[in-house]
This record gives structure tokens, C-alpha cells and sequence, in this order.
């Protein structure tokens, strides 16, 4: 019996030692430097969302589908109604920058084509560096204004 | 049966005592730099700049004699107001094109250090507050420039038909006939250059801007040349690409500099705007770096947007070669906002640790005080800065510094 109390101890002891240095590697392991915004729930780095009050539903993509950083890209901002309507004419305004560094955007974007079924290109898209942006836009069209913001990170 | 149970007590002992190694050799054989990290340092590895792209705006740009008239034309003192100044008195070809001193001094004292030129073709935006728009517009401002060659661009007109007639026809073709064109005139320079200007035909105009443009098309030429050189840090970025945890001999780093390597990369920030492998964003950020006393007010950025886009040399003017479409940078310029003030080009770090003075009117004259600013953050004289305290140890501001060494070795 006593023996079996030992073995036991010494299971306990040997397990917390083990734990101990567990524990001590896990704190002196390298931590990967995460993206800023890292925790950020999936849905919210979503490429297509619905406007703040719900009246469109937009989406935003790289026109040539990756994103390079430190170049000036076209993306592609796709409005529909709720129902599956492209809207047409619509006005739009950017603004934006990464927020955890107190900057704007490097580039002024706009809107510099209508593609059709609801497509606008985005002209002058550039991302200096790799970190949480933020790009608002501002959509007036004849169902009304509203605003949409889109998380990209690099 | 005594032997069975001591036999079970040893091999309990045994799995244990494996269990334990394992965990601590797990310990000492940890990866010297994660995944993330790897990734990173193989971002600011010299074999990560692509190659230089084609400059459209300038069909000469990769035109060789065009390069060896604009070599020609760098180092010549007689591209100046007063015959002593040429681009290479402040971009000295042994100094990495620049002259270690707080701000440059040409014909008169300047405002602002002297940049060096490594990869610069690589630049979007030049001067410090990106006043410039492309590598061959910037050639021509110092030329003009009362404290930098303090020359004007009738006279260098007449210069270059004087003394590279030749060469620059056989480059450009046919000068123009300038012997009716006043042997000085600029709409930049004195009152009686100007009143000679703009007594100037617009034809007569026209033909002294395009030789004057041709002049910055050839030293640009040139300057694409002037590439950033293999330091110890790519030799070491190469070694840890292959997969070597730790690059040894002449790849190794250390260990002072791995810490500040992985204080670059991570906790100090630097990495957030020193990105790439030019160790450069490109871009123009406040980091309330101070002003310096008794010179005039600098803000910047915001005061170089006005000036870009007045410039007849930019990307939109008549004397871009190849179409529009080159022009984004301009195009989709920022033009106002509070960010761009006392907002600066982001300098490359390659080869910084053997040219000091800092910042760009030479505030730092050390690495220490650099990374000493950037731990302490102070709000900036104007507008706001970007940057925000660190909490950085004696220890590791100066592992930062040893880090930037190999970038210059």
C-alpha cells in the first residue's frame, strides 16, 4: 500500500515537473507576431456584407483576385438590392485607413467605371503594409444612401 | 515477482523520464524563429525586390547611352549656376550618393539631408516629402534650385548643345535651334530669368522645357543603375530560406542581432512601415520627428501635394512619354487630410547604419537617438504622430541597433 502511495506521489510530482516545463517552454517559445485585428471574428473580414441600414448588399473584391501589397489595384465593388437587383448609378465615396495606426489610406480610390450588373471599379487601391485596413464607403443610389465598411487584412 | 515489479517500477520510471526529456529537448530545440517570422525576414531578403519595372514616362529610361549621358551629366560641375556643383557633390558615388551631412549644402545651405540613392528607381514618390512624381522630374528640380546647382534651363539648354550636341541627338535627335533663346530664362528663377522667359515664344519655350526634360530622362537613366547592394542580413535571410534554423559561419547572425532582428519584426513595430526588401512602405508618415530651430517651417507632405501637382514635369504634363495609364500614383494622389502633415517619405534602412545623420534635416546623428525617438514617441510639433510608445529595454534598443548593422555590412 505504502509503495503504492509513492508511485503515486511521485506520478504527481514527476506530472507537475512536467507541466512546469511545459509551461516554461510555452513561455519562452517565440510568439508569432500576429496581424493586428487577428481576433477579429471571421464574418467581419467578410468579402460581401449588407450595408450598415440594410438597404444594399455590397461586395468587394480585388478585381485580379489577390492583393499585392505596395501596388495600386482595382477592385471591384459589386452593389445589389436585397432582392438580387444590381444598382445602377450609384454615387460613391471612400475613405478609410488602418485604425490601429492612426493613418489614412495611402491612395485616394474612387470609383473609376461602371461595369455593369452592378459592378463599379475602384481605381487606386493600395495597401502599404500588412496590419488590419479599413475602407468606408458612402453608396448613394435611388433606393437611398448608406454605408458600408470593409475589413481587409493583410 | 520481485523482479517484475521492480522491472514495472523502472519502466514506469523510464516513461516518465522519456515524457520529461522529450518535453525539455522540445525546449532547447525550439525553432529560432516561427513560421510568421520566416515568412516575414523572407519579405526583407534582397531577393525579394522585384526587378525594376519599366519606366513609361521615360523611353529612354533603360536606353543605354542615354544612361551614360546622364552619368556624364551627374558628375559634371558645369550642370550648375556656378560651375561647382553637380548632382554627385551631394550624392557622393563613394557615400552611397549621399554627403553624412544634416542637410545638404550646394551652391547654399538646404533645408533638408541629402538622400541616397540605392533602388531609388524603385521610388514612387521623391524627395523626402515626395514633391516629385517620377525619377526623371526630380533630376530637374536641384538644377533649378537656388542653394543646390542654382542653374536655369535656358542655360543648361545651351550647355548641352555646347558640349553633348552630339550625344544628345544621337539619344533624342535634333536640338533645337536656341540661337534666339536668351542665354538665361527659367519661369523659376531671378526676376530678370523670368521677364527673359516669359519674353520667350511658346514654341521657343517648349523646345527649352523638352531639352530640359531630356537632361532629367538621361540622369534618370543613370540612376536606375544604382542598386542596393547584398548585405549580411540577406546572406543570413538566404541561409534561413533554405531551412536552416540557424545560419551558420559567414550567414550566422548574433545572437544580439537575432534579438533585435525579432524586435524589428515584431515588438519595436519597425517592420509596420520598414517593410519589404527595401525595408521602405513608400509612403509618408508623421512620427513627430522634431523641427529643427531657425529653419522656416517644414510640414511635409502636405505642402509638397500642391507642388506636384503645379509641376509641368509630372505624370499628367506634355512631356511624359507613353500614356496616361502610368500615372495612378498622381491620379489617385491623397491631396488633403491631417495625416500628411509634417508627413515624411518612410527612408530605406539598407546601409543607414553607416550614414548618419537622421531623419530628414538630420535631426539624429545616431542610431541610438533614432530608436531612442521611436521608444519614446513624442507627440509631434504639428499634426499627429503615427507612432506610439515602446516599452524597450537598454538591452534591446541596443539590439536594434546592432540588428540595422548587418544591414550595412
Amino acid at each position: 500500500m505504502a509503495s503504492l502511495w509513492r508511485y503515486v506521489l511521485a506520478g504527481v510530482g514527476l506530472a507537475a515537473l512536467l507541466a512546469g516545463v511545459l509551461a516554461a517552454v510555452y513561455v519562452t517559445a517565440p510568439q508569432a507576431p500576429r496581424p493586428a485585428g487577428y481576433e477579429m471574428a471571421g464574418s467581419e473580414i467578410a468579402r460581401s456584407k449588407e450595408t450598415a441600414n440594410g438597404l444594399f448588399v455590397a461586395s468587394f473584391e480585388p478585381e485580379r483576385g489577390v492583393i499585392r501589397q505596395g501596388e495600386l489595384q482595382s477592385w471591384l465593388l459589386t452593389l445589389k438590392t436585397n432582392a438580387g437587383t444590381p444598382v445602377e448609378g450609384a454615387a460613391i465615396s471612400i475613405s478609410g485607413g488602418m485604425p490601429q495606426h492612426r493613418h489614412g489610406l495611402p491612395t485616394s480610390p474612387h470609383a473609376t467605371d461602371y461595369l455593369g450588373d452592378g459592378r463599379y471599379r475602384i481605381g487606386g487601391v493600395k495597401f502599404t503594409m500588412s496590419g488590419l485596413w479599413q475602407l468606408h464607403f458612402a453608396i448613394s443610389a435611388a433606393a437611398g444612401s448608406d454605408t458600408v465598411v470593409f475589413n481587409v487584412l493583410l | 515477482m520481485c523482479c517484475s515489479e521492480r522491472c514495472s517500477k523502472m519502466n514506469r520510471f523510464s516513461r516518465l523520464f522519456a515524457l520529461l526529456a522529450m518535453a525539455v529537448l522540445a525546449g532547447c530545440g525550439k525553432p529560432e524563429f516561427s513560421d510568421a517570422e520566416k515568412k516575414t525576414i523572407a519579405s526583407l531578403a534582397l531577393s525579394a525586390l522585384p526587378p525594376l519595372k519599366a519606366d513609361t514616362t521615360n523611353r529612354f529610361a533603360d536606353v543605354p547611352a542615354a544612361a551614360a549621358l546622364g552619368a556624364t551629366l551627374f558628375f559634371d560641375a558645369g550642370m550648375s549656376g556656378d560651375g561647382k556643383v553637380s548632382c554627385s557633390t551631394c550624392h557622393k558615388i563613394d557615400r552611397q550618393f549621399q554627403d553624412d551631412l544634416p542637410r545638404a549644402v550646394g551652391v547654399g545651405r538646404t533645408n533638408r539631408r541629402t538622400m541616397p540613392l540605392a533602388g531609388v528607381a524603385h521610388d514612387a514618390w521623391f524627395f523626402w516629402d515626395g514633391r516629385r512624381d517620377s525619377l526623371w522630374a526630380q533630376a530637374l528640380a536641384p538644377l533649378e534650385n537656388p542653394l543646390e546647382q542654382a542653374g536655369n534651363r535656358a542655360a543648361y539648354a545651351h550647355y548641352i548643345k555646347a558640349r553633348f550636341g552630339e550625344r544628345y541627338e544621337r539619344i533624342f535627335g535634333p536640338l533645337p535651334d536656341l540661337s534666339n533663346v536668351p542665354a538665361n530664362a527659367s519661369p523659376l528663377g531671378g526676376d530678370a530669368e523670368k521677364a527673359a522667359w516669359n519674353a520667350m515664344s511658346g514654341a521657343q519655350a517648349e523646345d527649352v522645357n523638352r531639352v530640359f526634360a531630356n537632361i532629367g530622362k538621361a540622369i534618370a537613366a543613370f540612376e536606375r543603375s544604382i542598386a542596393p547592394p547584398q548585405t549580411r542580413f540577406d546572406r543570413f535571410a538566404a541561409a534561413l530560406d533554405t531551412g536552416i534554423q540557424a545560419p551558420q559561419g559567414d550567414d550566422a547572425l548574433s545572437p544580439e542581432e537575432i534579438l533585435g532582428l525579432k524586435l524589428f519584426i515584431g515588438k519595436a513595430n519597425c517592420v509596420t512601415c520598414h517593410n519589404g526588401p527595401r525595408f521602405t512602405d513608400g509612403g509618408f508618415h508623421n512620427t513627430g520627428v522634431p523641427s529643427v530651430a531657425n529653419l522656416p517651417p517644414d510640414r511635409g507632405r502636405i505642402d509638397a501635394v500642391r507642388q506636384v501637382e503645379a509641376d509641368p514635369f509630372n505624370c499628367f504634363g506634355a512631356f511624359r512619354d507613353g500614356d496616361a495609364g502610368a500615372c495612378g500614383e498622381l491620379r489617385f494622389m491623397v491631396k488633403a487630410g491631417p495625416e500628411l502633415v509634417r508627413a515624411y517619405k518612410t527612408p530605406s534602412l539598407r546601409g543607414a547604419a553607416t550614414r548618419a545623420p537622421y531623419m530628414h534635416a538630420g535631426q539624429f546623428s545616431s542610431l541610438e537617438e533614432v530608436v531612442a525617438h521611436y521608444s519614446k514617441a513624442p507627440a509631434s510639433v504639428e499634426g499627429l504622430s503615427e507612432i506610439q510608445p515602446l516599452q524597450l529595454s537598454d538591452r534591446e534598443r541596443a539590439a536594434l541597433v546592432t540588428f540595422l548593422k548587418t544591414l550595412a555590412e
